[in-house]
């Protein structure tokens, strides 16, 4: 998952900031991470003449939660976008700068677009499942890797539902359509999708602001679970989620990474002026 | 501070801070009165202090209500948390200092039934009035959030503790020739110790008020840091 020269830098900056050589401005107060997964470096994103980010240096912790939060039009979700290629399909999008995932440049030849959004999958604001049904929902991906032998492809599904934490409520409906199950199924059932071809990065776009309370409580403690196994990124507008679920986070405005710092620390503590006024909701 | 995007949440705050500011005047007062009422034995006085006490126990209670009733419908983050954990911390610790000031009148009633001593309690006014001062500084350090002030209350607290020491030093060191004169000695030795505890509950408030505005706990952690700190700017 992570190269051995990045596991080698890694070791031996252990103790330092994670941009402290190459890497975020200090003046952003970048945390400390155990193990970089992907690495952003002076990113910047234009949408035709308009510039949607400026400049990003952020460094994703591996099998951590880090959240992006920022007003509408901060470019949180376009930075997001930017890890798995998905602003390629937009026509003047044009991007400058590096984002390194396990050390190897996104934009290198020798790693195919499908290949990085296998190993980097997002999952997206509104439920998205295919019109199939729910066991073929899952095995989508699965067979777009490679052909599995049929007990292998059931094992994998459930494998898949398992993590998703949807397995108990459609074991004995797997051949049901996906359009049948609820908001909050449909949307772990996405999820499951996502993570049934071993992703290394789950990106997760306002995952659960479609969602009713409940099946958003359900969205969050499975991110909890998940981060154990895959890297995860989310943007959110709801700050107090990203408080509960992320271990660091990340405020954007403007297109600007204002501060990105331990998520305790930048909801009790934050340093600069202009998060505290996000988070408290002294923004207009 | 600018202000907050809802005027109902600014408005909210601004009632806390104000509850918080009524409660702490009024436990300045019972102090004050309390100290006036032993020296000067006035029973009148210390049944005052008495009757009032309810009075800082009902604003102890509608400051937490208040507080609490912010935090679940705000969901406060960053500076809106620490002044609301910070205020109901010195709502507790005005309410302790309050008890005190009762003990002190209570005792005020005891001792007003002995001759008082030959130096009228001059070491125990100098402690009162110490005390006073640092309920008053560490209130006003919150009125105008003035961590300068705050930290130079917390250090007042060694003098205090020195004032404690030699109040109890002198008493021990006394011969004395009659019981009433042992009873009023320990009198005296109860209102030291309360004020002693009074000077630590000022000092608390100075702590409360560092954790609010810098985000750091002082608490625990000795006087050398926060002076250090102080002297960084």
């Amino acid at each position: 998952m992570t190269s051995e020269l990045q596991a080698n830098q890694t070791e031996q900056e252990s103790h330092e900031p994670a941009g402290a050589v190459s890497g975020p401005s200090e003046s952003k107060r970048s945390p400390v991470l155990e193990r970089a997964c992907l690495e952003v470096r002076n990113l910047s994103l234009f949408y035709g003449h308009v510039q949607a980010l400026n400049n990003i240096d952020l460094d994703i912790a591996e099998h951590r939660a880090t959240a992006f939060i920022g007003p509408s039009g901060c470019g949180k979700s376009s930075l997001l976008r930017c890890f798995n290629r998905l602003n390629d399909l937009i026509d003047d999008a044009e991007t400058k700068g590096h984002i390194r995932l396990a050390g190897v440049d996104i934009r290198d030849p020798a790693l195919a677009v499908s290949d990085l959004r296998r190993r980097v999958g997002m999952v997206f604001q509104n439920p998205n499942p295919f019109p199939k049904s729910i066991a073929e929902n899952v095995a989508y991906g699965l067979r777009l890797v490679g052909t599995l032998a049929k007990s292998e492809l059931e094992d994998r599904i459930e494998a898949a539902l398992r993590s998703a934490a949807l397995w108990d409520e459609v074991k004995d409906r797997l051949e049901e359509s996906a359009l049948d199950l609820s908001g909050g199924q449909q949307q772990r059932l996405v999820i499951a999708r996502a993570i049934a071809v071993e992703p290394e990065v789950l990106l997760l776009d306002e995952p659960a602001s479609a969602l009713d309370p409940i099946s958003t409580l359900r969205i969050e403690e499975l991110i909890h679970q998940l981060k154990s196994q895959y890297t995860v990124v989310i943007v959110t507008h709801n700050m107090q989620q990203a408080a509960r679920v992320s271990d660091y986070t990340a405020f954007l405005y403007l297109g600007e990474l204002i501060e990105y710092g331990v998520t305790e620390a930048v909801f009790t503590n934050p340093q600069e002026q202009r998060t505290e006024d996000y988070i408290t909701g002294r923004y207009g | 501070m600018s202000r907050h995007i809802s005027e109902q949440f600014d408005a909210e705050l601004d009632r806390v801070r104000l509850l918080m500011l009524e409660m702490g005047g009024l436990v300045e007062r019972q102090v004050r009165s309390a100290v006036t009422a032993f020296i000067t034995h006035d029973g009148a006085l210390s049944a005052q202090v008495m009757a009032r006490e309810d009075e800082v126990n009902r604003l102890e209670v509608a400051l937490d209500d208040q507080c609490v009733r912010t935090i679940a419908l705000r969901q406060p983050a960053a500076g809106d948390l620490r002044f609301l954990v910070s205020i109901m911390k010195v709502g507790t610790d005005l309410e302790r200092a309050g008890d005190e000031a009762e003990r002190i009148a209570k005792m005020s009633d005891q001792v007003a039934r002995f001759a008082p001593p030959a130096d009228r309690y001059a070491d125990l006014e100098r402690m009162g009035q110490t005390v006073v001062e640092m309920l008053h500084s560490a209130l006003d350090a919150f009125a105008r959030l003035s961590v300068e002030v705050a930290y130079e209350v917390m250090a007042r607290d060694a003098e205090v503790d020195s004032l404690f020491k030699h109040i109890q030093a002198s008493l021990s060191e006394t011969n004395y020739e009659n019981s009433e004169q042992v009873k009023r000695a320990f009198c005296i030795a109860w209102v030291a110790r309360s004020l002693e505890r009074i000077g630590d509950h000022a000092k608390n408030v100075g702590e409360h008020l560092v954790y609010l505005i810098e985000g750091t706990d002082v608490r625990h952690v000795g006087l050398a840091s926060p002076l250090a700190s102080l002297a960084e700017g």
